[in-house]
């Protein structure tokens, strides 16, 4: 009697262990496939040219994409200019003032801008530098990518900062240094790999956006380095050219696809490397 | 002559509304070591984090009345002015987990910009080294990270690098209550060095601890000075019952 009870509840354990198991391998399916799927496709279309060149016209064979390459380095670039110093600045303020009312709000704020969607981001910002400037340009499209960043920084940061004990922050008042240096040489540098990790993400994130530069970045057949000018980006590339009728074009986008897969990929590898070399013990 | 380095006088604590240290008026002579002992919750760790204005970066805590370090009101003085002059170690170690050994002993001085050459801060890092009793553990391993260090090393760590800063006091808040009874009693024996260059005001839960380190000691109770005078004297013949119960154990 006893016995049945205890094979029954052990039997149940067991059962619960291989549902939990298997919903977790369910989870890595689409994202292995798609990885799958995509480099399937697009491996073979990668050769030197594809990135040295750029897009050629419909009917030639071969063409690249080397202006979207460099258009989402620069356009990413100035986008992590614009949005690092605000995000960090703005997660320190958050960890060091936790119960103030501004904190409050801005954390609303914060959570709120987290979930705007970026089609919305990027009309914004079409009205309020595309139109006044006259033109699309690239910097307006950083512009729309560094207010997507800024949450996940903001969030990182703070959450980073928040783990670091507040006796170490007291060891450095106690040594009678004053509070800047406090956060900057003692509380930051402890958190460095934290902060340095939600940059990386962020970066990753905003990579593979379409929408917030469909009116602002544009997009652009040649290479530019003007960032006032319209400029070519991966995401912009892939969505122009897989909607369009042409089979050259379609493998230009199964390729530029791929880059952007692998890039995003090695960022978030990136991240977890540094998460574990620079991670100060506490 | 012994001559009075910090005095406070009707010195009250507040976090918000809660009265933590009553009417305290207390005279402590240089070079002396002072226990402040009394039961959890008694004040005697806020009336501690006064004498060096830590207790202000509480949200919400206020005090009233002077702490004097030689005549001047330390409320009246820079803060950060009143911090290097009188240096504290707290309960649990805490060294900068991202500097070396030898950074976060030279961190005061670093950190503020202070200038020093190359032979000098090496100076700097061994005499305080030796002073806390830790430059033979650790001169081979200067630059490795002190949080490497066994608890008891790291809080001698921590002592150095307070004194590195030449302080006139040294606060220490309950500097063994998370250590093993090894480390407790080096670094008991470091307080008995440490008295002939500095004044010593340590904080302790421990009355055997109190008897056997300090000159005088200090009891408090739901926040009052209830008596202070020569350890010997308190502990053989406490004048007030409610010490003469703490120290028979009746309550604690």
């Amino acid at each position: 009697m006893k016995n049945t009870r205890l094979n029954y509840r052990i039997g149940v354990s067991k059962l619960s262990e291989i549902i939990i198991s298997f919903f977790a391998f369910l989870v890595a399916v689409p994202l292995i496939a798609i990885i799958f799927y995509v480099i399937k496709t697009g491996i073979s279309k990668l050769s030197w040219n594809f990135f040295t060149n750029i897009p050629k016209p419909v009917g030639e064979i071969g063409g690249g994409i080397a202006n979207a390459l460099i258009g989402s380095l620069l356009i990413v670039l100035i986008a992590t200019l614009i949005a690092v110093p605000v995000g960090i600045l703005c997660g320190i303020f958050l960890s060091e003032n936790r119960e103030s009312k501004i904190s409050y709000y801005s954390r609303l704020a914060v959570d709120i801008l987290q979930g705007v969607p970026s089609i919305v981001i990027g009309i914004v910002i079409y009205f309020w530098l595309v139109k006044p400037l006259g033109s699309f340009s690239a910097v307006s499209g950083s512009v729309a990518l560094a207010i997507m960043m800024l949450p996940i920084i903001i969030r990182s940061t703070e959450e980073t900062l928040k783990l670091i004990p507040p006796s170490i922050k007291e060891a450095g008042l106690a040594l009678g240094l004053p509070y800047h240096k406090v956060i900057l040489k003692i509380v930051v540098p402890c958190g460095f790999s934290g902060i340095l990790s939600g940059v990386i993400l962020a970066v990753a994130r905003v990579a593979g956006e379409t929408a917030p530069l469909l009116f602002t970045a544009f997009g652009n057949p040649y290479i530019t380095t003007n960032i006032l000018k319209p400029m070519q980006s991966l995401p912009l590339l892939i969505f122009n050219y897989a909607t369009s009728p042409y089979d050259e074009w379609h493998d230009l986008a199964w390729g530029a696809s791929t880059v952007l897969l692998i890039w995003v990929l090695l960022l978030n590898i990136i991240t977890k490397l540094i998460a574990r070399r620079w991670k100060v013990q506490l | 002559m012994e001559s009075t380095i910090i005095k406070s006088e009707n010195f009250n604590a507040y976090f918000g509304t809660n009265h933590v240290v009553k009417n305290v008026t207390m005279g402590i002579d240089q070079n002396s070591v002072v226990a402040v002992m009394g039961p959890s919750g008694c004040g005697k760790t806020t009336f501690l984090r006064c004498i060096n204005r830590m207790h202000e970066l509480v949200p919400g805590a206020t005090a009233t009345g002077k702490i004097l370090l030689h005549k001047d009101n330390v409320y009246d003085l820079n803060s950060i002015l009143v911090r290097l002059k009188i240096g504290m170690v707290f309960q649990r170690p805490n060294p900068f987990p991202n500097l070396s050994i030898y950074d976060n002993v030279i961190a005061g001085y670093k950190l503020n910009g202070m200038k020093l050459s190359k032979q000098e801060s090496n100076e700097i890092v061994e005499g305080s080294l030796t002073k806390a009793a830790l430059w033979n553990e650790v001169k081979d391993n200067l630059h490795k990270k002190g949080t490497f260090l066994s608890g008891g090393q790291q809080q001698r760590l921590c002592i150095a690098r307070a004194v590195a800063m030449e302080p006139e006091v040294l606060l220490l808040d309950e500097p063994t209550s998370a250590l093993d009874p090894i480390s407790t009693a080096s670094i008991e024996q470091l307080l008995f060095e440490l008295k002939k260059n500095y004044t010593l005001i340590i904080v302790t839960h421990n009355m055997q601890q109190a008897g056997r380190v300090s000159d005088k000691t200090a009891f408090f109770y739901l926040g009052e000075l209830v008596e202070y005078d020569d350890t010997r004297e308190m502990f053989t013949n406490p004048k007030d019952t409610r010490t003469q119960n703490y120290i028979t154990g009746r309550f604690s």
